[in-house]
């Protein structure tokens, strides 16, 4: 294999990895405030490139991904409020199956409201046959979109938790959710606040994957599976672990498909994610110490 | 409270017995429908079930069949196997179905094959694979162009345009391996060689990585064969990869909206297909020009949307049924199997059929042509 081939596998590898990581973070957002895995996730995905695409009907793209941001988190919202809240004394299990039913009943209602055909947004920067070439290798400009949203979210969710009141109170709810009851935090709106930031980042990554990826009203639950991988082998609860992982299965994939048949891709993910989590049960950059603590 | 709602559940049992017991009566001729409208496969059976409820519901306006009204059952399947199985049995044995369309998968028409044949009820599948009528089977039909067709197609194509040398990409579905099993069978006959063949996941969202595989094998041209949104994902990717060669399609892609998600990768891919995507490029002297403008037309201002190859296939399954019942003249299931087998000269939109005791597909090579993508429109690729 010459160099410039090694590097293009890279890029292949940066794309797909670009995608899984984007439906990992979100993951973690939730988890962190409330413990729960949302399966729904992937629908969140969904319904941001579906809503997007419907509304450039009507305006420019980037108003209409932001409006599709703004409706799919309170989607998000709305469904902790009528769904997960009155379900509070259901224990995790109970509430990651309620997840599970969300995730089909939005499916359901996306092919009620739009139908089964796939859409996919326009490139935002050139068009569907454009390519950017680094040292002879070639990648989508989409692709370093992705991965630019990608940075742009991880720091600023890293810079929201750490240093702002309402970051540093959903953490506390993470850690301990009756501690931050008594401290005078008002723990529901945190959670609610989660669904809603969780809903919206899934909903920007489906608008700015759209154009790779396409969107179709059953693409959630595909993407949910490996973003659930990728924020596993991570480490639960660490979005910036999340988008590693995310870049490393991308990786890993690409490169196993260049010695052998594509069709052993996702065994060979499967192994070495079996692998990671006998070595390290909570991730590759998780805390054994904190993981411990958890209920799942 | 609890009483009320048990006597209001039984009250409501009675009355649902009574209205199956309406439904029974001589007045309607049942025709089950298994279309996998929602799931993996809604691209195929959404379309497919509008289009059989239109037909049904434009012969029944008509006055129905033989002086009898249609009553269509569609179930979805969701490509599910299994489901098919457990839907065909409920069609034949609960409902009493004359006939049944669909499945819309060959993975789905291969499992409920043997029930059709067992119980002795016509089946007209939507699905492509050559297995489902190859080895005959008495009580199985199917309306889509059989693939070794599409194979020989794409080779003699490729012999025009002095291709030799090529990679074979497939989804991991029943309709792609057996696509792949063709491609591989009729290489060497049309001296072909494939330097290249590989599978890839059906909800695959990119590819770059298995067409920087097939660009270091260096061919002259690349086949995908699937019915998954990943035909659009192929042609994008080779695009942003600098790949000039040339790319093949199954009759896989006869669908508007691969194109345009593809949008200007989708230019110049070249792939065997029925006439009906060109209806309105064909001479007004072609047999099936007058059935394709009469569906297209009907369809488009129905529902608002481009028809599909797939729906054309559950249209010329449904007709082919209503043909043979007209034929007939009878209900019974083994006089419309006779009636479906005897049909000869038939214009559909998948080509013009004509049924014997040894062809259950009923179409030649001629009921397909080679078309191509240009300015975001399918056209002849040799006008």
């Amino acid at each position: 294999m010459g160099a410039e081939q090694i590097l293009q596998y890279i890029f292949a590898g940066i794309t797909v990895g670009s995608i899984y990581a984007f439906v990992a973070i979100g993951y973690n957002i939730i988890y962190n405030t409330t413990g729960i895995i949302n399966f729904a996730q992937g629908e969140f995905v969904m319904l941001g490139g579906m809503t997007a695409y419907s509304l450039s009907g009507f305006i420019p793209l980037f108003p209409a991904i932001i409006l599709a941001v703004l409706i799919t988190a309170a989607i998000g919202g709305v469904i902790e409020n009528v769904f997960i809240r009155r379900m509070r004394k259901t224990s995790v299990f109970g509430m990651i199956v309620i997840t599970i039913g969300l995730s089909i009943l939005l499916r359901e209602a996306a092919l009620y409201i739009w139908d089964e055909q796939i859409r996919a947004l326009p490139f935002f920067t050139g068009s569907e046959i454009s390519s950017v070439n680094i040292l002879g290798a070639r990648i989508s400009p989409q692709v370093l979109w992705v991965l630019g949203v990608t940075a742009v979210i991880v720091a600023g969710l890293y810079l929201f938790l750490k240093f702002t009141l309402t970051g540093q109170a959903m953490r506390a709810c993470s850690e301990n959710s009756r501690a931050a009851k008594l401290c005078g935090i008002r723990t529901d709106r945190m959670v609610n606040l989660s669904f809603m930031l969780s809903a919206g980042i899934g909903a920007l990554g489906g608008c700015v994957l759209s154009p790779l990826t396409q969107t179709h009203y059953g693409m959630g639950t595909d993407l949910a599976i490996k973003g659930f991988t990728v924020a596993i082998l991570g480490g639960l609860g660490n979005p910036i672990a999340a988008v590693a992982a995310g870049l490393l299965l991308g990786l890993i994939e690409s490169f196993s498909i260049s010695i052998l048949p594509m069709a052993y891709k996702d065994v060979i993910s499967v192994i070495i994610l079996l692998i990671i989590l006998i070595v390290k049960p909570s991730g590759i950059f998780g805390s054994r110490q904190a993981a411990s603590l958890k209920d799942f | 409270m609890k009483k009320f709602l048990a006597i209001l559940l039984i009250a409501g049992l009675i009355s649902s017995i009574s209205l199956v017991g309406c439904k029974s009566e001589k007045g309607t001729i049942k025709i089950g429908a298994i279309l996998a409208v929602t799931g993996g496969a809604s691209f195929l059976g959404a379309p497919e079930a509008r289009t059989a409820e239109m037909v049904v519901e434009e012969i029944n306006a008509g006055g129905g069949i033989n002086g009898k009204q249609i009553e269509l059952i569609i179930k979805d399947s969701a490509a599910n196997p299994e489901k098919a199985i457990s839907f065909a049995k409920q069609l034949i044995e609960e409902d009493n179905v004359a006939a049944i369309i669909g499945p819309s998968t060959s993975g789905e028409t291969m499992q409920i094959k043997d029930i059709c044949e067992s119980y002795k009820v016509p089946l007209v599948s939507c699905a492509a694979a050559e297995a489902i009528v190859n080895p005959v089977a008495k009580y199985v039909f199917k309306t889509p162009q059989k693939d070794s067709y599409v194979a020989k197609w794409i080779f003699k194509t490729m012999n025009s345009l002095g291709i030799k040398k090529i990679a074979v990409i497939a989804a991991n579905t029943g309709f792609g391996n057996a696509g792949k099993g063709q491609l591989e069978k009729y290489a060497s006959e049309f001296g072909i060689e494939i330097a290249i063949a590989e599978t890839y996941d059906k909800a695959a969202t990119d590819l770059t990585a298995l067409l920087t595989k097939v660009n270091s094998k260096e061919v002259d041209a690349v086949v995908n064969w699937s019915i998954v949104p990943a035909q659009s994902i192929v042609a994008k990717n080779m695009k942003q990869l600098g790949m000039d060669e040339a790319l093949f399609q199954s009759h896989g892609f006869g669908n508007i909206k691969y194109v345009e998600a593809a949008g200007k990768a989708a230019e110049g891919i070249i792939f065997p297909a029925g006439r009906l995507l060109v209806a309105e490029k064909l001479p007004d002297s072609h047999p099936q020009k007058k059935n394709l403008a009469a569906y297209k037309t009907a369809y488009e201002s129905k529902y608002n949307e481009d028809v599909s190859a797939f729906g054309g296939h559950a249209y010329d399954a449904i007709m082919l049924v209503i043909e043979a019942l007209k034929k007939s003249g009878s209900s019974e299931r083994d006089d419309i199997r006779d009636a479906l087998e005897s049909i000869s000269g038939f214009a559909g939109t998948g080509g013009v059929f004509s049924f014997s005791s040894s062809d259950h597909n009923g179409l030649g090579m001629d009921s397909l042509e080679i078309l191509t993508v240009r300015n975001g429109q399918f056209d002849f690729l040799n006008k």
